[in-house]
């Protein structure tokens, strides 16, 4: 009845009281934020549509149209830097989502040095990605690294984890989750907390075990929770390219090259013009991907 | 209170920072400082502080900050985008030949011509450092090298073994070696650019059946795809794959592991140039006369001579403040006080030298002993084709870690080599691409 009555004013009444009441503000309130918006995106946005278009050197540009963008498809590496890239995302947004969830989880409920662990599972978040890939560069030396050693004292012969081109981009992106899954914990906690107590109660009263507690209370309703850890850690999987270029750069060969990384080296190898191009590229296929993530996750959230 | 009390001390302690650089800025008001970005091999890290004290003594007035940069792909990032932001050091060291072309010396370096110094510099090493206009811009940084294998003498005194003249020759070598129990041949991917010294170091032997390869292959008409003379070095790097003779941890290696394996003897055969005899003179000055030297092998053995590259180069950049100081400095190089008596002192001979009136000593080391009977004797050098040719494909070293991993085969590496050439000519502006 209610919802009937709204849809009924709305048409009606609303926009005739937006239209008689000025904003408070003047309008040139926008300005610095515009002045700093214009020429720190959308300036280099447009310049770099029409770089990419040209055949550049940083001192002269002359135009060739779309020969880059045709180029930067015929890299033979491009296709396999692409399926990278989306492995990526995935691997490490669905490890991130699980991990973080069970560790959140744990960390919300009533152990022992609970804001200790909180810490040291946010730890890693705050040290430096290079001095990360670094380290378990050297962690994962196929003959003198600690990991193998390890394993060695055990008996086992570990792969090469970053010289086996069918494993280096799956060590990467472990290595990322390890890194990341600290900031998906976090987003988690703040999640399961948010969730009022009386769920839990009305469960406990209806006899429901922990296993049902989370099921159907917990998983739910730390939705939101799931869209943002999603959403981040997905777009910062497709656009990685400091974790990989510190530990493998693309190695070896081309093994774990992502798209991130084809168009560093590009730029690395002066083709400026082509980089610039792959760069385009990679934009389009982030809002591709990420526009209708985002809508499908926000509109489950609506449902609930 | 107490937080108050924090803040003003570290504005005092700001304040007084400030000050003292004032002050240090004065007091020094006479001195240029001149900033050099060196190379990072160890040989060449110790040349240059030798180098850069003694060009201090004998200019009090100039004082040398010593920039260590990486090398391979990522000293060709660093070096073309500080000079295409201006950002360049005062004076900097790269390679001669191709990627001297592609950093647009003509606008981006200062003409040396008409120094004094370069009728003292030989024609072979200046020919390397010419800009599109036909004006010098380099002085040599170091001496030239040969391009081949290293190998351990000792081993190969132990196992009864002669130096090979052909490939069979070379793999039959290996296969004895394996059974003694050490690695016969060293790769290190951890440096990626070591990896392309199969390819690269066999251009004598390509230039010996195809002599017209370099010219056709700068104007488009000649690819290492269509040429099997071209394609034996990605074969020859397959087959050490293949044939399992590779050092363990071949993937991760550096070059600095690499010289170790093969000073101690774990490693017997390494493709190199002889620019690493320095370092090896560095870390390991007792095991430096168990490396000797010989040429990347062909098919033929009545054809066998090996391939020279050129030292890196001394350049100023056309941006420097420092003008009149840069070019004593790069005089300093190119003389026989600063080019080559540190390069002898410390024992970190790679080649013959390239200024006029500098002799090797007598007791240079035994790689280096190997080289020069390549130079002494009458068509048995080429010059890489990197000096021949503006054009190399900046994506080799990847492809030639692939091709040593077992991961591409040499035919599908060769068609993809060629792709990436063909951008880099069209980057160039060459014609006919």
């Amino acid at each position: 009845m209610t919802a009937a009555s709204d849809t009924r004013l709305a048409p009606m009444a609303v926009p005739a009281r937006l239209g008689a009441r000025p904003s408070p503000y003047p309008g040139w309130f926008f300005l610095p934020a515009a002045v700093i918006y214009g020429v720190l995106f959308l300036m280099p946005t447009f310049a770099s549509l029409y770089f990419s278009l040209t055949r550049w050197t940083l001192f002269d540009s002359t135009f060739i149209g779309f020969e880059n963008f045709a180029q930067f498809f015929r890299e033979p590496f491009l296709i396999k830097g692409l399926v990278n890239t989306v492995l990526y995302a995935v691997i490490t947004s669905g490890l991130k989502v699980v991990l973080g969830m069970l560790l959140a989880l744990l960390l919300t409920s009533h152990i022992l040095a609970r804001g200790y662990l909180r810490s040291v599972v946010f730890f890693p978040v705050l040290v430096s990605t290079v001095g990360v890939g670094i380290t378990f560069t050297v962690l994962m030396h196929p003959t003198n690294g600690m990991i193998n050693e390890g394993l060695a004292l055990i008996g086992i012969k570990g792969p090469g984890w970053l010289t086996n081109p069918n494993l280096a981009l799956f060590s990467v992106a472990l290595v990322d989750v390890w890194k990341g899954v600290g900031l998906a914990t976090v987003i988690y906690i703040a999640g399961i907390v948010a969730i009022p107590q009386d769920y839990y109660e009305a469960a406990r009263i209806d006899g429901a075990t922990k296993f049902q507690n989370f099921l159907y209370i917990t998983l739910p309703l730390s939705r939101p929770a799931t869209a943002t850890v999603i959403t981040l850690s997905f777009i910062g999987g497709l656009r990685t390219f400091d974790l990989i270029w510190a530990m493998t750069r693309g190695g070896p060969g081309f093994a774990s090259d992502t798209v991130a990384s084809v168009i560093y080296k590009q730029y690395q190898a002066g083709f400026y013009g082509l980089s610039t191009a792959g760069n385009v590229v990679l934009f389009v296929l982030i809002g591709v991907l990420v526009v209708p993530l985002t809508m499908l996750l926000n509109r489950k959230q609506g449902h609930e | 209170m107490q937080k108050t009390n924090r803040r003003h001390a570290i504005a005092g302690f700001a304040a007084g920072l400030m000050g003292f650089t004032a002050l240090s800025g004065a007091a020094f008001a006479q001195q240029t400082t001149l900033s050099l970005f060196a190379p990072n091999d160890q040989a060449a890290v110790a040349y240059t502080e030798a180098m850069v004290a003694a060009f201090e003594a004998a200019n009090p007035d100039i004082n040398v900050e010593i920039e260590v940069g990486p090398g391979g792909t990522e000293r060709d990032n660093m070096v073309k985008s500080r000079l295409a932001t201006g950002t360049m050091n005062d004076v900097f060291v790269y390679n001669a030949g191709s990627l001297f072309q592609a950093i647009n010396p003509v606008q981006s370096t200062v003409d040396l011509t008409n120094e004094p110094y370069m009728s003292t510099i030989l024609d072979s090493f200046k020919q390397t450092v010419t800009a599109p206009d036909g004006t010098l811009r380099g002085v040599p940084y170091g001496q030239a090298m040969g391009g081949g294998i290293l190998y351990n003498k000792k081993v190969y005194k132990d196992l009864g073994l002669s130096v090979p003249l052909t490939w069979d020759e070379f793999m039959a070598n290996n296969t004895k070696i394996k059974e003694a129990g050490k690695a016969p041949v060293i790769q290190t991917f951890g440096d990626t650019w070591t990896s392309q010294l199969f390819i690269l170091a066999d251009f004598f032997n390509v230039q010996a059946k195809n002599p017209q390869f370099a010219d056709m292959y700068t104007r488009g008409e000649a690819k290492y795809a269509a040429t099997p003379a071209a394609m034996a070095g990605f074969q020859k790097q397959a087959d050490v794959f293949k044939a399992g003779d590779l050092n363990e941890d071949f993937g991760a290696a550096t070059l600095n592991d690499g010289l170790r394996m093969l000073a101690a003897g774990e490693g017997v055969h390494y493709p190199m140039l002889t620019f690493a005899v320095g370092t090896i003179a560095q870390d390991y000055p007792d095991q430096l006369n168990d490396v000797g030297f010989f040429a990347l092998p062909g098919d033929d053995a009545t054809i066998n001579g090996t391939t020279v590259w050129m030292p890196t180069a001394l350049y100023i950049s056309a941006k420097t403040p420092n003008l009149d100081a840069a070019k004593k400095l790069v005089a300093f190089v190119a003389s026989k006080e600063g080019g080559c008596d540190p390069w002898v002192k410390l024992n970190a001979i790679t080649g013959p030298f390239l200024i006029q009136g500098c002799e090797l000593p007598s007791n240079v080391p035994a790689a280096v002993k190997d080289l020069q009977t390549y130079f002494t004797a009458d068509g048995r050098t080429a010059p890489a084709l990197e000096f021949l040719s503006p054009v190399k494909g900046p994506s080799l070293e990847n492809i030639t870690v692939e091709v040593g991993s077992g991961i591409r085969t040499p035919a599908d590496a060769a068609t993809l080599y060629d792709e990436d050439v063909r951008k880099q000519a069209q980057q160039l502006g060459l014609p006919g691409w």
